[in-house]
């Protein structure tokens, strides 16, 4: 499915997870898996699409990248919060997201280009208000 | 009575006579043991230990209604700098704690960031941010200090408290060392004990210790179990999305600040 869309190259972040794939383990892409980095900034950058969970540091750090987010929620997790945020996020036209089962479906499918950019947040916003109540000078 | 239970269960009718002398015997021995004077005087004491409980805490309950409501005497920041202690979370916590970190001017110092006993990313993420910051003195303006977790993802309710409970035996002496003039937080279970050690501190009247907390941008539609927890007791409680300011009217919303 990704080759059909264009896609050539596959990174993958696998974490502690018990699937670590070859690099010739398909055959119409080039796959490269590893488990931790220090940082997926590079990759990030390098990319034209991130697949992620929907952990709040993930999204922010590609929709920061200004990178199209495809989110998959993890319905597994005691109390899914994260549905709320990608389910908002994908309201305000940031990110799509899917479940795991939905993932081939969505990806057959989806549109990027109604994806909007994401502003920053503003933690500046945060310290004024906190140092005008603490009175910090 | 046990031991008459006992012999009905085996079937014997020549057992009868030997039974019902057993249960004489015992019931004898049950009015010797419970007089009535001194089921009265176990009473009376009862009821002493539970009034005194029961005072001990509304009294518990006052104090700590005071010090929520107060603001302190003297804003922290009068004195030239806030000490800050920073519970970082794992994972995403810190990645949004750490943002908020970056905003603050120097004079929030010395800043004391703990982290839960088998977190292993944090630490280095802030190593790396505070390394990044100009040293203006040549001694350290940061520590780090780790307590056990609160709670691990899927763990259960009932061994939640017990954890909690030992997370609190060490946040205690921490924050009684430390006596931070603010606890910020953003949604970890490992702030709870912390927060409430800090309560503490000015409930016993030793320092009044402002609760900042803010709930994570993951949080949309509902509060996370900790700011539930910490929603009645924070002096500053932000949330980021407007859905959230509706629900909570105590809340404060300047938007996304991470």
């Amino acid at each position: 499915i990704l080759k059909a869309r264009g896609y050539g190259r596959l990174v993958l972040q696998v974490g502690r997870g018990t699937l670590v794939p070859d690099a010739d383990s398909c055959a119409d892409l080039s796959v490269e898996a590893f488990r931790f980095k220090d940082s997926i900034a590079e990759d990030m950058r390098r990319a034209d699409l991130v697949i992620s969970h929907a952990g709040a540091g993930s999204c922010l750090e590609a929709l920061s990248a200004g990178k199209p987010l495809l989110v998959v929620v993890n319905d597994k997790l005691m109390d899914n919060h994260q549905l709320e945020l990608a389910r908002q996020l994908h309201m305000d036209h940031h990110l799509l997201y899917c479940t795991c089962s939905t993932l081939t479906e969505t990806l057959k499918n989806m549109d990027l280009s109604v994806l909007q950019p994401f502003p920053p947040g503003q933690p500046k916003n945060f310290a004024n208000f906190l140092d005008k109540a603490l009175g910090v000078k | 009575m046990y031991l008459s239970n006992y012999f009905s269960k085996t079937r014997g009718g020549g057992n009868a006579i030997q039974m019902n002398d057993i249960a004489s015997i015992a019931k004898k021995k049950h009015r010797l043991f419970l007089s009535k004077t001194a089921s009265v005087a176990a009473m009376m004491l009862l009821l002493g230990f539970v009034f005194a409980l029961f005072l001990t805490a509304l009294l518990f309950l006052l104090r700590l209604y005071l010090v929520v409501i107060s603001g302190s005497n003297q804003p922290p920041g009068a004195r030239g700098h806030v000490a800050v202690l920073v519970v970082a979370g794992s994972g995403g916590h810190t990645t949004e704690i750490m943002r908020l970190m970056e905003s603050l001017p120097a004079a929030y110092t010395p800043r004391h960031y703990v982290i839960a006993d088998t977190d292993r990313m944090s630490e280095e993420k802030i190593v790396t941010f505070e390394s990044s910051k100009p040293q203006s003195h040549s001694d350290l303006q940061f520590t780090i200090s780790r307590i056990p977790r609160s709670r691990e993802v899927h763990q259960s309710w009932s061994s939640s408290v017990v954890s909690t409970l030992t997370a609190l035996s060490y946040s205690l002496p921490l924050v009684f060392r430390l006596r931070p003039d603010m606890v910020l937080c953003n949604g970890p279970g490992t702030c709870v004990p912390l927060c409430v050690a800090g309560l503490l501190l000015g409930i016993l009247g030793m320092k009044k210790v402002q609760i900042v907390y803010v709930e994570s941008i993951c949080r949309v539609q509902t509060l996370s179990l900790t700011g539930r927890i910490l929603y009645p007791v924070s002096d500053y409680f932000f949330v980021q999305w407007s859905s959230l300011r509706d629900k909570y009217p105590k809340a404060v919303f300047l938007g996304r600040i991470v």
